[in-house]
């Protein structure tokens, strides 16, 4: 493991129960990196990855997650970009139930201070011990300063008669290279099982 | 150790009913699994599903998927199975498109794998993805095995499988 971890009473941030962690190495071999990873905690509802390097040209994040909330229900994740909690981001989402496919949005101008990935996609602690949800992220030209940036999700949670899969856009409404991904509960904490990693992806 | 790293590739030389990776390494976050296949008919006919089979253990199994057909989007879901099911679209020389990523498949959580298949097929086609759920806390070791049902995977299909390895 080669991440470090910092408390939050030596960053500001405008988030409760935040952790940091900054990548004090690589491992370096290929096209696609492992840059760092990290596991939760059971005491908050936020894993970022920060100070992460511009030398790539994709990143991709790959989560297996469950909330410690008790529920016998489901959450929404979210995705907060350089620690930016304005008004600046756009999702679209399109996801099957097992009943029915259903598309809708969270696209309205100057609303939402995160990137929904999914609805209901990931279990809280009173569902059936084990069941994890799964979620890929990919940001693709994150250190670009002239583009807006567009995210893309490929997540979902099953559990034998429950469940979603989920395909999501998201737009973060900035210029700026991406230096840090946090990866939000909509509430409770990542329990213990939970992991996440984060990948580079060079260019030629 | 590379970060993404290929394991194991199986090319079809003739039609197979079963492609199994076996004694699957322990020492990745994830693997995955890179298909490209057609079925031919050995018994009644084409159900076009490809069965996915985890361990000798069987367990149970069950998923939930949307797919999209050029006309209308649609979602189901199986429960209680004792494999994961993923339609194959294909037909003549156009060849359906598998991809499936089995999370933590060491870990002691139950195993979610996602699948992405997509096939057109000049007029028609299918794109559909899938959350899969195999209950076992036990680690994915000792096979992975793809079954064409009561057909074959026709000759030419490969399967390449993938380990994954977080920093």
């Amino acid at each position: 493991m080669s991440i470090r971890s910092f408390k939050t009473s030596s960053i500001k941030t405008g988030e409760k129960r935040s952790k940091f962690w900054d990548q004090s190495a690589v491992i370096v071999n290929g096209a696609y990196e492992a840059i760092a990873s990290a596991a939760g905690t059971g005491s908050s509802g936020t894993i970022t990855f920060s100070s992460i390097p511009a030398t790539y040209q994709h990143l991709q994040i790959r989560c297996l997650i469950r909330c410690d909330e008790a529920a016998n229900a489901y959450r929404d994740l979210r995705i907060r970009l350089n620690g930016d909690t304005g008004t600046n981001y756009n999702a679209h989402l399109l996801y099957g139930d097992g009943t029915s496919a259903i598309s809708t949005h969270r696209a309205d101008a100057n609303t939402y201070t995160y990137i929904t990935a999914g609805l209901d996609a990931y279990p809280r602690n009173l569902v059936t011990a084990n069941v994890m949800g799964v979620a890929i992220i990919d940001i693709h030209d994150y250190a670009s300063t002239s583009k807006n940036k567009t995210t893309r999700q490929f997540l979902g949670v099953d559990n034998n008669g429950a469940g979603r899969v989920f395909m999501s856009s998201g737009l973060w409404r900035s210029l700026s290279a991406i230096n840090s991904v946090s990866i939000i509960s909509e509430a409770g904490n990542w329990t213990t099982q939970s992991q996440f990693a984060l990948y580079g992806i060079k260019g030629a | 150790m590379a970060t993404y790293e290929p394991i194991a590739t199986t090319t079809l030389g003739s039609a197979a009913s079963t492609v199994t990776f076996s004694s699957i390494p322990q020492t990745y976050t994830d693997i995955k699994c890179v298909i490209v296949t057609q079925e031919v008919a050995s018994g009644s006919g084409l159900g076009e599903n490809l069965l996915v089979r985890v361990n000798n253990t069987l367990p149970t199994q069950s998923q939930t998927t949307i797919s999209g057909n050029g006309s209308s989007a649609s979602s189901n879901r199986k429960t209680s199975q004792s494999y994961g099911y993923i339609k194959i679209p294909f037909t003549g020389s156009n060849w359906g498109l598998v991809e499936i990523d089995f999370f933590n498949y060491t870990g002691s959580t139950f195993k979610t794998y996602l699948s992405s298949t997509s096939g057109d097929l000049n007029g028609s086609g299918e794109v559909i993805r899938t959350v899969h759920l195999a209950q076992m806390t036990t680690a994915i070791s000792n096979r992975i095995q793809f079954e064409a049902g009561s057909n074959s995977f026709a000759a030419g299909s490969t399967f390449t499988l993938y380990g994954i390895l977080k920093a």
